[in-house]
């Protein structure tokens, strides 16, 4: 057990390592939010009421599409240089490798939404500091990495993956990007945490479910 | 779960693999005993380089089965990789990692202790310790291949699969190479490479095998002997193209 979570460590530790070296997913997935968020404050009229009503699905819209870049672009380094080969000469069972390659994609999107939601807090003018944001953006950001880095991986050797993994990706994390919308909305109205205790076991289900299945899918979508 | 008592490094029976509709391997057979340097020779597209990949465990088979120091390849894939190192084509190595980090990083991946002095050991013995903290973007293809032949041997393989492993290294690096092949039979491993400089490689292999249309065309346990042979069967399947 211990073996297995320190190999999943190392890979997220070395994706981690290369982000700091070459910043090309945080930069791309905080740069498209961010421009998403200010996009919208252009194009609606924004007072109190309306904030609270649009605020929280701009916000996870916004950090659903930019991940899809994030992810495209954390798969397509491994592929580029041929890494992925070499991970898969290793002998390690396939799922830690999927383990650690959305270990890493969890800490960037993550680190892109340090960035992002004080922005959005900002803009939309709206109190989002609480402990109930942090669970919902981890629950959140838990699903897009485990469902992103499959679909990532399933389209990293097509040709139209820019394309393909959106079309996989976005349908897939639908109920997940409900859960986070109506969360974030109930607690930027000011509700409490029963209130959107329905949403945040939703989310919680679809993350156990989502990592279990894309860890033994993607097993087989590595070999040829 | 690896046979001490199997002589047999590689034994592949009725191995069939196809591309959509090309067929690259039609039923080979093949054993290879250990302790034995292998080389595999065949025009492109023979399938010398998708019987390595086999081999490395990163290309499955259609039908028949491959055993590795009687291990089968299908039911025991983590034992089977921990027996082989491979360096194919692509040095395979993260570019903006220096030497080390990318030897502690796969050090990791198997499991291995005493990783520095492992690390340092193995750089020397392939010439590259003087460029261990440099990113790998700033060494030369020749250099990354040498990187790439340190992870391979990291481990202590019982099997190398190395891909045209002379391409991109100059004179004194294919020496060096040779001695580091030499130095790994001597110890009861057995290597498994393919190349298109035929007569040098015929100079070091115990055992010389041309692939014909997706078989075994002609295998020679004497290659030195019969390298009029060889050669002729390696230039007539060139002609053929």
């Amino acid at each position: 057990m211990m073996g297995s979570l320190a190999i999943i460590w190392a890979i997220g530790r070395k994706d981690l390592l290369l982000e700091i070296r070459n910043k090309d997913v945080v930069v791309a997935v905080a740069g498209f939010a961010l421009l998403v968020l200010v996009i919208f404050t252009f194009a609606i009229d924004l007072n109190q009421g309306n904030a609270k009503l649009v605020g929280p699905g701009v916000l996870w819209a916004g950090i659903a599409f930019a991940g899809v870049t994030g992810h495209n672009r954390a798969f397509a380094l491994e592929v580029e240089g041929s890494t992925l080969e070499a991970l898969m000469l290793a002998p390690i069972s396939r799922d830690l490798i999927y383990l650690g390659k959305a270990l890493g994609n969890f800490l960037f999107i993550a680190v892109a939404q340090i960035i992002v939601i004080p922005v959005f807090a900002v803009l939309f003018n709206l109190v989002v500091f609480r402990w109930e944001m942090l669970a919902i953006a981890l629950l959140t950001t838990l699903g897009f990495s485990a469902v992103g880095t499959l679909f990532a991986a399933m389209s990293v050797r097509v040709r139209a993956r820019e394309v393909m993994l959106p079309l996989l990706f976005l349908p897939v994390v639908t109920p997940l990007l409900m859960a986070a919308v109506e969360s974030t909305s109930h607690m930027v109205n000011g509700r409490s945490w029963s209130d959107m205790a329905q949403w945040l076991q939703l989310a919680v289900a679809f993350d156990v479910a989502f990592i279990v299945v894309s860890a033994f899918i993607f097993q087989h979508i590595l070999e040829d | 779960m690896v046979s001490q008592t199997t002589q047999l490094a590689v034994k592949a029976e009725a191995v069939v693999k196809n591309f959509g509709e090309t067929a690259v391997l039609r039923g080979l057979d093949l054993e290879l005993p250990t302790g034995e340097v292998t080389v595999l020779l065949g025009t492109n597209g023979a399938g010398k380089s998708t019987l390595l990949r086999i081999l490395a465990m990163l290309t499955q088979i259609d039908s028949g089965s491959i055993s590795m120091h009687g291990v089968d390849i299908a039911q025991n894939g983590p034992v089977v990789r921990a027996l082989t190192g491979s360096v194919l084509h692509s040095p395979m190595l993260y570019a903006d990692m220096t030497v080390r980090e990318n030897l502690l990083f796969f050090a990791e991946m198997y499991r291995l202790q005493n990783v520095d002095d492992l690390i340092s050991s193995t750089t020397v013995q392939v010439g590259i310790e003087q460029r261990i903290d440099d990113r790998v973007r700033t060494l030369s293809h020749g250099f990354q291949k040498r990187v790439a032949l340190a992870r391979a041997l990291m481990h202590d393989p019982q099997l190398l699969l190395l891909d045209e492993p002379e391409s991109g290294l100059d004179s004194r690096s294919v020496e060096q190479l040779d001695r580091i092949i030499e130095n790994y039979k001597s110890m009861g491993r057995s290597v498994v490479m393919t190349t298109h400089i035929v007569e040098h490689a015929l100079e070091i292999a115990d055992r010389a095998v041309v692939l014909n249309n997706g078989t075994v065309g002609l295998n020679s346990t004497n290659p030195a002997a019969d390298k009029t042979e060889i050669l002729a069967a390696y230039s007539s399947k060139a002609n053929d193209q």
